[in-house]
């Protein structure tokens, strides 16, 4: 009887509000159809298309005689051995590449961007002039600026070894792009000189949005400069630094042209991306290389779902306390 | 309705007389044929001329110049079966992994191929198809100082030993002697395609086989071969720069052509640049083949050189071919190894008087060119990069001290093994 009265309840509801409304929504959705079409043609379908051919073995020679294999591609057995992209010791290799790249290099250029932000956040004179600076590594595009520095670490003519051996520092060149021990942080650092202005950007913007008052009453109370910074301006520009991480983490981890042109495909730098390439283009393995671009996706899929929930939380009880 | 297929009919002859005027008057061509230097200039010189003599057209498309983004995009282009460009310049270990989407040229060759070396003609051939034509050679060479090994007593080497043995002493009488920068040899050990050159050289010197013979069987895991990489690993550090494990070919010739290398293995190519007026090297350049393995091991070279190849979808293959045809005709080669240093693959031009005058080393070096070690890419056809990938990391690993030889052929055995399982 309550059910039926309920039931009853949000009949006549619903059919006022669609009365009302249906004009509306079909409208939203006559204005959002063009950017689905168009997300589902350049997103969607070679999204798709890249997962169904991970089940195949498509070949870069005859795209057209391709069989499906099931999950051959990710694991399979022959004569007790395993072969497939999870049994293989370079995709995870690739794997920690990336993870580690993106740790240490996010976790860097959040930190000198903060740095940054906050010397030009202050008031001197040529401001406007130096926060164009800080924007050169970041408006050069990253092809031209890996080859830059490849120039520049060259182990024969790159002016970096000619400067440490000139100072005393070395005592022989070092082949900063190709020796497995250095190859990793040149990356590295290629990557923070670059991006560091993009994070300083940002939370720049966070940092002058910032009410002056609070700073005002801080200094009344005669608060030292560093407490002011940790309880409270690091507090209220949180929310804008995660936002920043997550940006610069969902790149960082689909890094590709920065290491194929500064160290080609070497193992110790070889990331996700440039480990897909290789497979798709320079074996011609369409279909195992579909597969590890599958794997990869799924690997960015869920970190950022982790990065996005921890950085809800964490902003959340920012606003509470 | 009548006038409808008489006007359907005339409309389909203009139609089909446009087509014949169109091809009697020209056809356009495509070529790629070297993007830099000497090579671009003199294939573009040759091609001009066959256009004036047909009365075609050629258009140049500059491909990238490293060649193993020139393969990437080539894939591209004819996996999807463009016919944007008709003529291509295809490298020695290309015929097993392009084959299939290559024109076969012995309709248009009138024979012309028995005239270039055997070798590379049968390295060509695809499935009994002729898909390219030998345009030039290349052999792993060794580099010398004529006058340093003159000033220290020393012989040209016979073994890889004896060469270890006289950089050494050379390195260490010149480094004492104030020279501080001067090193007893230089390679290609960066862990990429030159890698799998230097190393096939090794090994096959030493008796040790060529990865994967022409059966398809792997047969790299062997003593002979652990020995060779074992002599090669003691190198790095010692009478070649650490550096090396990141050389290419103009990293070594750099190294050599400043003065500050006593051997170098390169390819011809180094010649005419050392050579040249500007070089602080030039006249003091000794070329000789490889050295042996031991006193049992035999000199070699690894196979390189560039054909040129027909596509499948090319819109008019017949003035493509006719194109290939001129490019690798004598005239041609023949004007290429006078101002360029290229290697023929035709025989004759070995004994050609104005050739020898240029670069004298052909003449003396022609059994090295004839008797070059190929890469097992027949063998391996479609997965030959995947070999190639195996191999020169697996060496790499050996070069920089990671693993020892032995053990890195085993697992070099087993990842091979992986790759054929479906066959090759």
């Amino acid at each position: 009887m309550t059910l039926a009265l309920q039931q009853d309840g949000t009949a006549t509801r619903k059919a006022k509000r669609s009365n009302l409304s249906s004009a509306r929504l079909r409208a939203a959705w006559l204005f959002l159809a063009p950017m689905m079409i168009a997300l589902a043609a350049v997103a969607g379908w070679p999204l798709l298309r890249t997962i169904w051919l991970g089940f195949t073995d498509a070949n870069l020679t005859d795209l057209s005689q391709s069989q499906f294999i099931g999950f051959e591609n990710y694991l399979s057995y022959y004569d007790g051995e395993a072969y497939g992209v999870l049994v293989d010791a370079e995709w995870w290799n690739a794997v920690w590449n990336t993870l580690w790249f993106s740790v240490i290099s996010v976790g860097f250029e959040t930190l000198f961007g903060l740095l940054i932000a906050l010397i030009l956040n202050a008031e001197f004179k040529g401001r406007g002039l130096v926060r164009a600076a800080v924007l050169i590594p970041w408006a050069i595009p990253t092809i031209v600026s890996a080859k830059m520095w490849g120039w520049m670490l060259h182990d024969q003519f790159g002016v970096i070894n000619e400067i440490l051996l000139s100072v005393g520092i070395l005592s022989e060149p070092i082949a900063w792009t190709a020796d497995p021990s250095t190859a990793m942080w040149a990356v590295i650092m290629v990557d923070v000189w670059k991006t560091t202005p993009f994070m300083a950007l940002l939370t720049l913007a966070a940092l002058q949005m910032l009410p002056g008052d609070i700073y005002e009453a801080a200094r009344v109370d005669g608060i030292n400069p560093i407490r002011v910074f940790f309880k409270v301006t690091l507090p209220l520009i949180r929310p804008a630094i995660i936002v920043a991480v997550i940006f610069r983490s969902l790149d960082a981890l689909r890094v590709f042209d920065l290491i194929y042109v500064l160290t080609s495909s070497s193992t110790s730098t070889m990331s996700m991306s440039v480990y897909a390439r290789q497979q798709l283009v320079d074996f011609q393995e369409v279909g195992y290389g579909s597969a590890a671009a599958t794997l990869l996706f799924i690997v960015i899929a869920l970190l950022t779902t982790i990065t996005v929930v921890a950085g809800g939380l964490k902003s959340g009880e920012g606003e509470q306390s | 309705m009548g006038i409808r297929r008489t006007l359907l009919g005339s409309a389909v002859a203009v139609a089909g007389m446009a087509g014949v005027a169109g091809y009697a008057m020209a056809a356009e061509v495509t070529v790629v044929c070297g993007s830099v230097g000497q090579g671009a200039k003199l294939c573009k010189g040759a091609a001009t001329e066959w256009a004036k003599e047909t009365g075609n057209t050629v258009k140049f498309f500059a491909a990238p110049a490293s060649s193993t983004e020139q393969l990437a995009l080539y894939q591209q282009i004819l996996s999807s079966g463009s016919s944007d460009i008709d003529v291509f310049q295809i490298d020695v270990i290309w015929p097993g992994i392009l084959g299939s989407h290559l024109a076969d040229l012995k309709p248009y060759s009138n024979g012309a191929e028995d005239m270039h070396f055997q070798p590379i003609v049968a390295n060509n051939t695809y499935k009994g198809k002729l898909v390219a034509m030998p345009w030039y050679t290349d052999a792993g060479l060794l580099f010398y100082r004529k006058d340093l090994l003159e000033k220290h007593g020393e012989k040209a080497p016979e073994t890889w030993g004896d060469l270890t043995a006289s950089a050494k002493k050379i390195q260490d009488a010149e480094r004492a002697a104030g020279n501080n920068k001067m090193w007893g040899f230089v390679y290609q050990a960066k862990a990429y395609e030159g890698l799998t050159c230097d190393a096939l050289e090794w090994v096959d010197s030493f008796g040790g086989g060529d990865v994967v013979n022409a059966d398809g069987d792997i047969t790299i895991n062997n003593e002979k071969a652990a020995k060779a990489l074992s002599l090669a690993a003691s190198w790095t550090g010692t009478i070649a720069p650490s550096g090396v494990l990141s050389y290419q070919e103009e990293d070594a010739r750099g190294v050599f052509q400043s003065g500050n290398a006593v051997f170098m293995r390169n390819w011809p190519y180094a010649w005419s640049l050392g050579q040249a007026d500007d070089s602080p090297i030039k006249g003091k350049i000794g070329v000789m083949a490889l050295p042996k393995g031991g006193e049992d091991g035999k000199q070699t070279g690894t196979l390189g050189g560039w054909q040129l190849a027909v596509s499948k979808y090319s819109k008019d293959p017949e003035a493509a071919a006719s194109l290939v045809m001129h490019l690798t005709s004598k005239k041609s080669q023949k004007q290429r190894a006078i101002e360029g240093s290229y290697n023929p693959t035709i025989a004759e031009l070995y004994s050609d008087a104005d050739v020898l005058a240029a670069s004298p080393f052909m003449g003396q070096l022609k059994d090295t060119f004839t008797n070059a070690v190929a890469r097992p890419s027949r063998a391996t056809g479609s997965n030959y990069n995947k070999v190639s990938n195996a191999f020169y990391n697996a060496v790499h690993d050996v070069l920089s001290g990671k693993t020892e030889a032995e053990a890195s052929l085993a697992k070099l055995e087993k990842n091979l093994k992986r790759i054929k399982r479906k066959g090759w």
